[in-house]
């Protein structure tokens, strides 16, 4: 086995609102081609993390490595010229625009200096297809039409499009139902296999079991373990979760 | 992973019947467009003309046009801020200072016409992004930034003017555009030119998708939408060029408002349909918060909107002045509220990111034909308040209903 590279790097990183300091010194990494989950009970600071990595929100202090090298994370645009891109908890979709419009939104492609709509189209189509996505009608469609698991499909398969390095999604299953759940964990898959590192945020801890390969648990604003699927349970990993268990317990 | 490129469909595939049956389907949906409105026309149309013998005639149908245009484009100025669900009420007197500049430094400083206007649409244009800035970089509500100068702007009419001051518009070139027309063969030019510059475009898209190895819809499509172009507008020259003078001296022609109106409307639909500022501006107005995500600069993209609404007013302005003959300190006062009703009747959300330019020119039309029809049936001025101010309550309830159901399928 080759020692997996981090496709992102975090050290010491701290953020708070005014006075309350919601991420406490945070160390996290995530592997290309590989599912890290990020699990935590409600307020651990799960989304501000992934805000800051997204430079939605950018972070107080900490160190951020992104591929080896040190960045910084202050704008959207900075973290998507990486190749970090965000599928939110809230969707980050346009409901009057359709498919292909959101999945190149802010990054359109022109010719004579006006939108190429073919070349998008046949790109979002490939995307889709690529990830095996049979459960939309038409690519025009507006997103307003589609159901909670179709749009996930469609912020998801928008990463796909921009060739993103490291994909984040905030709870892409909350508002599922199990067989929309099943199609989107399997997307989730196949976008690492494709090389991608992909992390997840999920309070569905049998979801977790099922795409993971790592899990690391964060309490109350501060990251409290870093587990590997295959040698953990679902039993320690909600002991972390609810603070019974801390690593300190663990050695 | 086996499977073809072309197993999503793009709602380009299947027969003439299944297109219209996607039309359909997407009405049904809630996605009418400007549909009410037209039919608005046809019923307006029946209305008026059983009750007043004038309302068809070669004169009045010029007239409404005229009239029309001059609202178009104070409609059509809207709909840029319409689609950020944000208003501009300082759009009509934004356009009355606007001409006030340009009368003044006419009268007052002997300028020439033509940097007088120059200037004109420059003033109109750095009120726009006066209120762009106050509303994108502030955060001052727009309802509230546009109130205020709405205020204060007839206050600054009356001191470049005057109290009671008006000016007559002596310039010929302005006076042209609302009442002199083009000559008899310009009329069937402006058909020729706009048929096939429709129908260009359609081909070069078609192209653009074939030779993506795209499908395309039925051609069928493009011929009939050529034939309709064809017909109304055939119907339309031929009327318009026929005499419909009262007196001795001839009154025949396309009003030259008329070509001016579709080559802005042209313009601004390219700009919203084609390129990435327009592609932005609904993402904006559609989400801000997604747009922001995705990159989009949106207090860029805000400003710029209320700067290209102020100087399509200040276009209006223009109209008006010709129209009007002069130049006085209530010009734009109550043209601004018929604006934002023509966008919405004609089918532009008040919600933000759905819309587009014809829809608030058929909406002018519809405010037009009651305006006019009720001033020919000698209905007090009251009345046709009412009765527009009635038309925009349906149209908003409408909107507001229908934001509730679900869109299809877009356009592209
Ligand atoms: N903009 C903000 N201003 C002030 N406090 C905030 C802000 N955003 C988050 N917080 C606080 O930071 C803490 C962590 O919030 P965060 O949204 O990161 O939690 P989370 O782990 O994503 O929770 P959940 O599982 O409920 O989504 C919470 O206590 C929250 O109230
Ligand atoms: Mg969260």
């Amino acid at each position: 086995m080759t020692p997996p590279v981090p496709v992102v790097e975090l050290t010491g990183i701290r953020k708070s609102f005014g006075p309350v300091e919601v991420l406490k010194g945070i160390d996290f990494s995530a592997y290309a081609g590989q599912v890290t989950a990020l699990v935590g009970d409600n307020g651990a600071g799960k989304s501000t993390l992934i805000k800051g990595l997204a430079g939605v929100q950018p972070f107080d202090e900490g160190l951020i490595r992104f591929a080896g090298t040190q960045v910084e994370l202050n704008s959207p645009l900075q973290a998507s010229s990486y190749g970090i891109e965000v599928v939110y908890q809230d969707l980050a979709l346009c409901e009057n625009l359709d498919i292909v419009q959101n999945m190149f939104l802010g990054k359109e492609e022109l010719k004579f200096g006006t939108l190429n709509e073919p070349a998008m189209e046949l790109q979002a189509t490939q995307a889709l297809t690529r990830l095996s996505v049979r459960t939309v009608k038409s690519v025009r469609q507006k997103v307003s039409s589609l159901s909670g698991g179709q749009r996930q499909t469609v912020a998801i398969a928008r990463s796909v499009l921009r060739e993103a390095k490291l994909v984040i999604l905030d709870e892409p299953t909350a508002a599922l139902g199990v067989a929309q759940t099943e199609q989107v964990l399997n997307l989730v898959q196949r976008l690492a296999q494709q090389g991608v590192a992909v992390i997840i945020i999920s309070h569905n801890i049998s979801d977790v079991f099922k795409v993971a390969n790592q899990i690391s648990v964060m309490y109350l604003g501060q990251m409290v373990a870093h587990l590997d699927t295959k040698q953990t349970n679902y039993d320690e990993v909600i002991a972390y979760i609810t603070g019974t268990k801390t690593q300190e317990g663990v050695k | 992973m086996s499977e073809k490129v072309t197993s999503l469909a793009s709602g380009h595939e299947g027969t003439l019947g299944d297109q219209v049956r996607g039309y359909v389907g997407r009405v049904k949906g809630g996605e009418m467009g400007s549909l009410p409105a037209v039919f608005g026309i046809i019923i307006l149309t029946a209305v008026f003309q059983t009750l007043s013998p004038f309302f068809i005639t070669k004169l009045n149908f010029a007239n409404l046009f005229v009239q029309a245009a001059e609202l178009t484009m104070l409609s059509s100025a809207l709909v840029f801020v319409i689609l950020l669900a944000e208003i501009d009420l300082a759009a009509g007197v934004t356009a009355g200072v606007a001409m006030a500049v340009f009368i003044q430094l006419i009268k007052a400083q002997g300028w020439p016409w033509i940097p007088a206007l120059v200037v004109a649409f420059i003033v109109g244009t750095a009120i726009g992004l006066v209120i762009g800035f106050l509303v994108a970089k502030i955060g001052v509500p727009s309802f509230v930034v546009s109130l205020a100068f709405f205020l204060g702007f007839q206050g600054m009419q009356l001191v470049l003017l005057g109290e009671g001051g008006v000016y007559r518009v002596e310039v010929p070139a302005v006076l042209a555009i609302m009442n002199k027309n083009l000559p008899a063969a310009g009329g069937w030019i402006l058909l020729v030119v706009s048929a096939l510059a429709s129908l260009a475009l359609s081909i070069w898209d078609r192209r653009r998708r074939s030779s993506t190895g795209l499908v395309n819809k039925p051609f069928s499509m493009i011929v009939i939408r050529l034939v309709a172009i064809v017909i109304a507008g055939s119907f339309a020259v031929y009327y318009m060029n026929l005499n419909r003078s009262q007196g001795n001296i001839p009154i025949k022609g396309v009003p030259i408002v008329l070509p001016i109106t579709i080559v802005v409307l042209a313009i601004g639909t390219f700009l919203l349909d084609r390129t990435r500022f327009g592609r932005h501006l609904y993402a904006v107005g559609g989400n801000p918060e997604a747009a922001r995500r995705a990159g989009i600069k949106v207090v860029k993209i805000r400003i710029l909107a209320f700067v290209i609404c102020s100087f399509l007013a200040v276009i209006s302005g223009v109209f008006h002045a010709s129209r009007i003959g002069s130049v006085d300190g209530s010009a734009g006062h109550t043209i601004v509220l018929s604006g934002v009703a023509a966008a919405v009747v004609g089918g532009v959300s008040l919600f933000g990111g759905r819309g587009r330019l014809a829809h608030a020119a058929i909406g002018a039309v519809v405010i037009s034909m009651i305006d006019n029809g009720l001033g020919l049936l000698q209905m007090p001025a009251g009345i046709s308040y009412l009765v527009q101010g009635g038309v925009l309550l349906a149209a908003a309830t409408i909107d507001a209903l229908a934001r509730r159901r679900n869109g299809v399928v877009s356009r592209n």
